[in-house]
């Protein structure tokens, strides 16, 4: 009996451990499979590239987002940052068509916008939280409420749309496409790798994960925990600023409601890709898969009759809660701690 | 030798046997740590259970109190077969395990703490004063002053240690493990707990004791088992071995020497000197020299202000006044990464909160306090492995697997890991707090060699410690503080233990010998 009972354990313990490394690329592939079990349509390349350039938003902010949670944060500004960021962009552009025209220049200056934007949001996240010992939570909570009045203030309560010839020059971030590959994408794809690439293989990445884990050996072992936090909000806020980019050619608009509950997808794609909520481990591959899946969901409940579209929000839900249930592998765990 | 039968008719010194493991066996994975290994514990006796870092006997208790199922064998409660689901089933059976850990809940205060998921109630609600009354008799008995008020987060570490006891202690246990309870308290509590220790097997408590202190285990167990490798060596009366035998059984070889030969100089080179550093409600003009190749102790009893001065001296702590030089030279150092470019490197005493990522594997451990050694842009995971290898072979780390959490190694393995971080930064100046915190005697004597190879490649460093014999064995010269000033520093043939006691509690007033100059 007690022979069995360890295989048993042993098996189990691989299983979850296999579990957490491949579950939510699984989980895709699954999906995949339910996809063109119901419509044939799901694989063709138009489908199959829609899903993926509409990920990228997501996509992009999450990753941001994997170096905020993995160093022990939670940013929750990033919609109404999205929403800010769009708003003060088309503001500034439409100002410009005056002076510089409707041409590169204007479009130019709009991205540096951005960016510098972006820069300073995530900069004011990370310096109040940190120096100003609030926690991140309730930080964010309230620059998510101020960013998104700014906006609602910049639009007066309307919209703000962007002059009809800038959208000429500026439609092909969005709609633009190199060998095939719609350009959202390959700037998620850039993102990315770039983001694993720091979060894995840099000393910044390392420090991360150990602020993280325990912020008090970070501070014992000679890192400047405020400063590698600060610059994870920093990081968080380029990637926003670099997903409005690509946002704003698309709808060519800002309002009140633009971006609204991105933070909470963001966040979801984060922990269905294994990411801990908690701090201490992060995975930015997961990160780009769970976007994925959050799009795919949306995508076959529009190809099928079976469930109602407007059920997309529980599906959703539903998934998050199976993914973190299914990696955790505490409930195992558990029972011969 | 290995053979356990002998249990079976094994006299006993104390009452009727209550609990035993038979043929327990233990693995993790694939990492087998326990092999065949028994153990009978009997009421009224206290049972000292010896071995080396990672010997099993952690593991052991775990599996005696419901923590861990054994992979194989049983347990035997009173004559009857039982298995413990988990450590609730085993407590409601009367065996209590106070965890080498510590195991409590650092936000709730010390009553909350004690009666976590006992608590008392009267109707519907908290009967929060007579938690508060019960909390007060039962530290009181420890004759331990924390306010039962106080968030664990709050109290030294030694306090939370007695309030682990005090815990323990309330749940009137019939069989009570103690795991290395001693590692983090002072002689003075240390006499505390053996009193209560004592009393219980007065009652008929049936005890078993872990300790690396071969001391302890002479003044208070009645029958040792020896453990090594995960396997059963010897069970004896205490009375029947010597602490040379013992430390023999437990490593399987003599330990000839226990502490490096040095040769202390007083006329090297002064490398780091301190003048008048206080540091807010804990330091008071705080002044010493620290020459080439010495080792400085530091003495004092626990609050003395030890580990807060060497905390401001490395930027740890801001300190309100007082001069730091490096060789010769004014420095300021406001953060650890100053400290680092000093060459100056600190091992904390508290490996758990503040040295090791517990949920973490070997390799990111070592390099994080060095880590721009191993790239600036990209870190090369070759030269970290590498890195490791030579630090598993310098330290003898021992880990039965070495993806591993670090979290699940055993504690002096840990802190062999944690030396070895340390030494990553390759410092010329090492501060060392508490070096040899559970760590088995064999290591002991690794850990003094080690220091000694430092200063002998002109190394300097600065040993905080509470077990005397290594403040003896290993310092040139010892700084005493008490109460946050340092009240002396003793060299030559007044490094002994009465007058640092002296100086210690203060008796000594100014007059010692060599006190340091103060206004
Ligand atoms: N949960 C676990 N998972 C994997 N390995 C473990 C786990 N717990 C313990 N081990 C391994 O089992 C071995 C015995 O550990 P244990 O903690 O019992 O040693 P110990 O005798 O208590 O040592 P120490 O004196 O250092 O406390 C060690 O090699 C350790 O790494
Ligand atoms: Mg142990």
């Amino acid at each position: 009996m007690s022979g069995l009972e360890r295989s048993g354990q042993n098996a189990s313990s691989r299983f979850s451990i296999d579990f957490k490394a491949l579950g939510p690329f699984l989980a895709l592939v699954l999906l995949f499979i339910l996809g063109t079990s119901i419509n044939d349509a799901f694989l063709s390349s138009g489908n199959l590239s829609n899903i993926f350039t509409r990920s990228a938003f997501i996509g992009i902010i999450a990753v941001g987002a994997t170096f905020v949670i993995t160093a022990g944060g939670i940013d929750l500004s990033v919609g109404s940052m999205a929403a800010f960021i769009s708003g003060a962009m088309i503001v500034v552009m439409n100002g410009l068509v005056e002076t510089l025209g409707p041409g590169l220049e204007t479009v130019l200056i709009g991205v540096v916008l951005s960016i510098v934007l972006g820069i300073g949001a995530g900069a004011i996240n990370g310096l109040v939280s940190t120096k100003g010992k609030i926690e991140a939570f309730i930080v964010t909570l309230g620059t998510m409420g101020i960013y998104r009045s700014l906006v609602t203030y910049m639009a007066d309560g309307g919209t703000l749309s962007l002059d009809f010839e800038i959208r000429g020059t500026y439609r092909p971030v969005y709609y633009g496409d190199l060998l095939g590959i719609p350009v959202p994408v390959l700037v998620f794809l850039a993102v990315a790798v770039a983001g694993y690439v720091l979060l894995n293989m840099t000393p910044f990445g390392r420090k991360c994960f150990a602020i993280g884990s325990n912020e008090q050996v970070a501070r014992y072992s000679a890192i400047h925990v405020d400063r590698v936090k600060t610059m994870t909000y920093v990081i968080q806020g380029i990637c926003v600023s670099v997903a409005t980019i690509i946002y704003v050619p698309r709808l060519g608009s800002a309002s009140s409601s633009t971006g609204v509950l991105w933070e909470l997808e963001a966040i979801a794609a984060v922990i269905i890709g294994g990411t801990m909520l908690k701090g201490g481990y992060g995975r930015i591959w997961g990160t780009v898969i769970g976007a994925i899946m959050l799009t795919t969901i949306g995508n076959i409940l529009n190809l099928t009759d079976a469930i109602s579209n407007y059920l997309n929000g529980a599906v959703q839900g539903l998934i998050i809660i199976v993914a973190v249930f299914l990696q955790r592998g505490d409930w195992r765990r558990k029972k011969s701690k | 030798m290995t053979d356990t039968a002998g249990d079976a008719v094994d006299p006993g010194i104390g009452g009727e046997l209550r609990l035993s493991g038979r043929k327990i066996c233990k693995s993790f994975g694939p990492a087998q740590v326990l092999f065949d290994v028994s153990i009978d514990l009997r009421a009224g006796e206290v049972h000292a259970l010896l071995g080396e870092n990672g010997a099993g006997k952690s593991t052991l208790v775990k599996i005696l109190s419901g923590y861990h199922q054994p992979t194989e064998g049983e347990l035997v409660l009173d004559g009857a077969n039982v298995s413990f689901a988990d450590s609730a089933v085993g407590e409601a059976h009367g065996v209590i395990l106070i965890h080498q850990e510590l195991n409590l809940a650092e936000q709730l205060t010390v009553e909350e703490n004690i009666f976590l998921g006992r608590e008392i109630k009267r109707g519907w609600f908290l009967d929060k004063v007579a938690m508060r009354a019960e909390a007060k008799r039962l530290l009181s008995q420890l004759q331990c002053n924390v306010d039962p008020r106080a968030r664990i987060r709050d109290l030294a570490v030694s306090d939370r240690q007695m309030v682990e006891i005090a815990k323990a202690l309330s749940k009137k246990a019939d069989i009570l493990i103690l795991d290395e309870p001693t590692a983090v308290l002072t002689g003075r509590e240390v006499d505390i707990l053996f009193d209560q220790i004592r009393r219980l097997r007065e009652q008929g408590v049936a005890i078993l004791y872990i300790s690396h202190k071969l001391d302890e285990i002479k003044a208070i167990a009645d029958r040792v088992t020896v453990l090594r490798d995960g396997r059963h060596i010897i069970t004896e009366p205490v009375a029947e071995l010597t602490k040379d035998d013992m430390a023999r059984l437990m490593v399987g070889r003599d330990i000839t020497q226990m502490f490096p030969d040095r040769v202390s100089d007083t006329s090297a080179p002064i490398v780091l000197s301190v003048r008048d550093l206080s540091l807010a409600g804990q330091v008071r003009d705080a002044s010493f020299d620290l020459h080439k190749g010495e080792v400085l102790g530091f003495a004092g009893i626990v609050g003395a202000g030890r580990t807060a001065l060497m905390e401001a001296i490395i930027g740890l702590r801001e300190k309100s006044s007082g001069v730091i030089e490096r060789n010769g030279k004014p420095v300021r150092i406001s953060s650890l990464q100053d400290a680092k470019d000093c060459g100056i490197a600190y091992l904390t005493k508290d490996r758990k909160g503040s040295g090791l990522l517990l949920n973490m594997d070997m390799r990111p451990n070592l390099t994080l306090l060095a880590l721009e050694k191993f790239g600036r842009v990209i870190l090369d995971r070759k030269a970290e492995e590498a890195a490791l290898e030579r630090a598993i072979a310098a330290f003898d780390i021992r880990a039965a697997d070495r993806k591993a959490k670090v979290g699940d190694f055993s504690g002096g393995n840990q802190q062999k890991l944690l030396l070895a971080k340390v030494m990553e930064t390759d410092p010329d100046i090492v501060i060392i707090d508490e070096p040899t915190r559970g760590i088995d005697i064999g290591t002991k004597s690794q850990i003094y060699h080690f220091i000694g190879d430092l200063t002998d490649r002109g190394k300097s460093v600065i040993l905080l410690s509470s077990e005397m014999p290594e403040m003896l064995g290993l310092s040139d010269r010892i700084a005493v503080m008490a109460a946050g000033r340092i009240t002396g520093i003793l060299e030559g043939n007044d490094r002994n233990e009465h007058e640092i006691m002296r100086h210690a509690t203060g008796i000594s007033g100014q007059e010692g010998v060599s006190v340091h100059e103060r206004t």
